[in-house]
């Protein structure tokens, strides 16, 4: 039986604790009496028969939607729509859980004589994936037998003729997503629900969709109001989400929603140690984080980032259900709790993480300032419901060696906005006012998005709005180990070691505030009373 | 006048038999008879996982340039530990062509099922001689298996090496092809798979003929795939028997054949209207027609795209 998640006291006895440093780890003490310590829950139990779980998720749907195999019929057209590179995080281990879903739809697909079938990635503006990433994803079989014939592709959210605009919300978000899902018999969504933001109806408003629709959630204003962002029903992002989900369906659109969760089995042996409690490490987990940390300090980057980004998670599904969008994802949501709440009594001063080598858009990639900042205060930050885990004005102190690197064909326009925008400003209302729209419409980041591998010229804006409900909370921002220059562009302070980085709190917070660490990866969600 | 030696009396030689008396037959060691248990002893193993990894998988490799295909549809099975923390054991049944398919599978077998698996190999064939037999045994791991009468010997200790924890390869048409198309599958391994209750992996190989068919006794270099399918169950619940069961694999081989074929969805497509194509092979009356049908077959090939000038209009 899995334990759950809970929160350690730090006192004296505690012993150093481990946090993530990009590509390698730190063990650091936090003062004694005044610090705690938010544990994950363990891994649950995977679906003893994940194949037969599926089966019976697509025959027996929730909500008002009928059974998958009802829905099918010889002539139609059919489209399977699924959640790109940036889930789950890391990677699976083969065989990826869309795999799974989409052999099972296929397959039904196929009792029924459907000849008419297109799988679509949903990028939205994120960047296409490789041939061996949608191998990975959809499996070689599914592969071989429709990307050959140009039916299986990366969405191009560029391009205007493929695109169906279905109407407004009533706040007047203009609602456009792709063509060909719009006017399908059927669209079959097939998600990885990693954390609660992700599902329902942002599967399709977002994952489908082109700028001018997204520019109407993906803003500053937004961000702001979504507190958090793993919050349905506390974030302005979802709300908007879901009203774009109304003009969805009322303009016609049939959506079968499938969504899956998986549990936080999230590193291999011999790397399992990183997901469990210092005090419960064995000799055999000793000796590999020294032997690790040791000779990863010596490592070039480069290869240390092949090192971590070849590194598959064993994660396995815990639940799948299928059927009508809001009911589905109720389910789902209900069982990402069931994995990753923990209860968390109060704020604190100060707030400390760890970032791992890994975020949602570096996968395969180098994680750059810019993805650095949008980890610790667009996703760790946000990693709670009721109030944040940090107060009003308090202290964030993170720790990753934030290089001044970028991968120079996925992230172009994240490093014209590092030098030519964040050197003018960090703040994120002057930026969207000044700078956004130069980039969105930048025929170079347009032509890079739609032909090579490059993530499109407003998402590094993206990622700094993420980042805006944290900002606006802050009091300030520290990184740990992290390169001064890059650091100071940000507009954080950098320290060499969580001391220092204590020392520079205090005049923030007070020579003795309270300190909580969130221990993540594996992730959680602090349920904050 | 001819000298003879004096014959020595009994006890010096054997009595002669009685007239009125069945004479008892002399205990063979060869053929179904042959005992195969010091072949998985620990020194026999180590030696076969030596040979297996450092002869037999190296020269498949440069031979039959091996691509293995579904190996992913074993997780499963392979995640599904019994309740005393012991691997799945399970019968990997697969259509056969050549001599090179048993070594080829063998070496293409993934963990944790590589090094406890044995092979049912026909007695009057791999176990003609001692030799034969002693080889067949430590290098395949081979149990000898009549495939001319229903033997209870042979059902018997395969299936106490199973309940003891270890997978079985089996070549369901009994022998190899002899004309490049499949033949009805027996049902050895269905039995099997019901008595034992542990799933049968249909496995299609695809290329081998080429480097070695039947009554060819020289080997050539060509590509070969291997592709595993989803793991088949006994339908313990329907009362599903052998019979039955083994026409579900050789179903399953079938659709594994028509991937490979052509394409996957294709393949399902064909498999639900139930058009998938026999591996026996086209009903023509004549030899040549059956091999001149068999050129159909095989993955399609790439055709390199012509050299052209670019459409300006």
């Amino acid at each position: 039986m899995p334990r759950p998640g809970f929160v350690l006291d730090v006192d004296r006895s505690t012993p150093p604790l481990l946090f993530w440093h990009g590509e390698g780890f730190r063990l650091e003490r936090l003062p004694a009496d005044r610090s705690r310590v938010i544990y994950p829950p363990e891994p649950l139990d995977a679906l003893p028969h994940p194949s037969a779980a599926i089966r019976h998720a697509l025959l027996n749907p929730l909500g008002d939607s009928k059974p998958l195999p009802e829905l099918l019929f010889p002539g139609m057209r059919l489209t399977i729509a699924f959640d790109d590179i940036s889930l789950p995080l890391p990677p699976m281990q083969r065989p990826d859980v869309r795999q799974r879903v989409i052999e099972a739809v296929l397959d039904m697909a196929a009792e029924a004589g459907v000849d008419d079938v297109h799988l679509i990635a949903a990028l939205a503006l994120h960047r296409r994936m490789t041939e061996a990433e949608l191998r990975h994803a959809v499996g070689d079989r599914v592969y071989d037998a429709f990307a050959p014939s140009g039916h299986l592709y990366n969405m191009d959210a560029e391009d205007t003729e493929n695109m169906a605009y279905l109407g407004t919300t009533d706040q007047g978000e203009e609602v456009e997503i792709v063509k060909r899902a719009a006017e399908s018999d059927l669209l079959v969504y097939v998600n990885i629900n990693l954390v609660a933001m992700d599902g329902g109806w942002k599967s399709t408003a977002t994952g489908l969709a082109s700028y001018r629709s997204l520019r109407h959630h993906h803003n500053v204003r937004t961000l702001q109001h979504s507190r958090s962002l793993m919050d349905r029903h506390n974030s302005a992002l979802h709300t908007s989400n879901w009203r774009m989900g109304k003009v969805l369906r009322d303009s016609g659109v049939k959506i079968f929603q499938i969504e899956t969760t998986l549990n936080t089995d999230t590193f291999p042996p011999p790397f399992d140690f990183l997901m469990k409690r210092e005090w419960e490490w064995s000799a055999k987990d000793r000796t590999v984080f020294l032997g690790s940390s040791k000779s990863l300090a010596r490592t070039p980057n480069r290869l240390a980032r092949q090192i971590f980004h070849s590194i598959k998670a064993p994660h396995a599904m815990t639940s799948v259900q299928a059927g009508e969008v809001d009911a589905v994802h109720d389910e789902t949501i209900r069982n990402v709790h069931r994995q990753q709440l923990v209860e968390v009594e109060g704020q604190t001063d100060v707030l400390t993480m760890g970032l791992p080598y890994i975020g949602p858009y570096n996968v395969n990639s180098i994680m750059n300032p810019i993805l650095v900042m949008c980890l610790g205060l667009g996703y760790f930050f946000n990693l709670y419901r009721g109030k944040p885990l940090v107060r009003e004005g308090g202290v964030l102190i993170m720790s990753h060696p934030t290089p001044w690197e970028f991968h120079p064909v996925h992230h172009p326009s994240y490093i014209d906005f590092f030098e030519q925008v964040l050197s003018e400003t960090t703040d994120p209302v002057r930026i969207e006012a000044e700078f956004e729209k130069g980039f969105a419409e930048d025929e170079w980041y347009r032509h890079l998005y739609r032909t090579s591998y490059a993530y499109h010229g407003v998402h590094p804006f993206y990622m700094w709005y993420w980042g805006a409900h944290a900002l606006q909370h802050l009091g300030r921002v520290i990184i740990v180990g992290g390169e001064p220059r890059a650091v100071h562009r940000l507009g954080f302070m950098a320290a060499s070691t969580l001391n220092d980085a204590l020392e520079m709190a205090s005049d923030v917070v007070g020579r003795t505030p309270t300190i909580t660490h969130l221990h993540a990866p594996p992730l959680l969600l602090a349920d904050v009373k | 006048m001819k000298l003879r030696a004096p014959k020595l009396p009994f006890p010096f030689t054997a009595a002669p038999t009685p007239a009125s008396v069945e004479p008892v037959r002399a205990k063979k060691h060869t053929g179904v008879d042959y005992e195969t248990e010091w072949a998985r002893t620990f020194g026999a193993r180590i030696t076969r996982l030596a040979l297996l990894e450092t002869v037999i998988g190296p020269t498949m490799r440069v031979i039959a340039s091996p691509d293995r295909r579904g190996l992913d549809q074993l997780r499963d099975v392979e995640r599904a530990t019994l309740p005393d923390g012991a691997t799945q054991p399970v019968i990997f049944a697969a259509n056969h062509h050549s001599h090179v398919d048993t070594p080829l599978l063998l070496s293409s077998i993934p963990e944790p099922w590589r090094h406890k698996v044995f092979v049912g190999a026909a007695a009057d064939y791999f176990f003609k001689t001692r030799l034969t037999s002693t080889a067949s045994a430590l290098a395949l791991n081979a149990i000898p298996i009549e495939r001319t009468r229903v033997s209870r010997r042979s059902a018997d200790d395969a299936a106490e090496l199973i309940d003891d924890g270890w997978s079985m390869l089996i070549f369901p048409e009994g022998g190899r092809s002899p004309d490049g198309w499949g033949q009805p599958f027996r049902g050895g391994a269905a039995y099997l798979a019901i008595r034992c209750n542990v799933p049968v992996v249909p496995v299609h190989l695809e290329g081998t003929g080429r480097i070695m068919r039947k009554g060819s006794k020289r080997l050539r270099r060509s590509a070969t795939r291997i592709s595993f399918g989803e793991p088949l169950w006994p339908d313990v619940e329907s009362g599903e028997d052998s019979r039955r069961m083994a026409a579900r694999i050789e179903r399953a081989v079938a659709a594994l054949a028509d991937e490979a074929s052509n394409d996957w969805y294709t393949a399902r497509l064909r498999a639900h209207r139930g058009a998938t194509p026999a591996l026996s092979g086209p009903d023509a009356p004549s030899a040549w027609r059956r091999a001149w049908a068999l050129g159909d077959r095989g993955p399609k090939r790439r055709q390199a795209s012509m050299r052209r000038w670019p459409d300006l209009d």
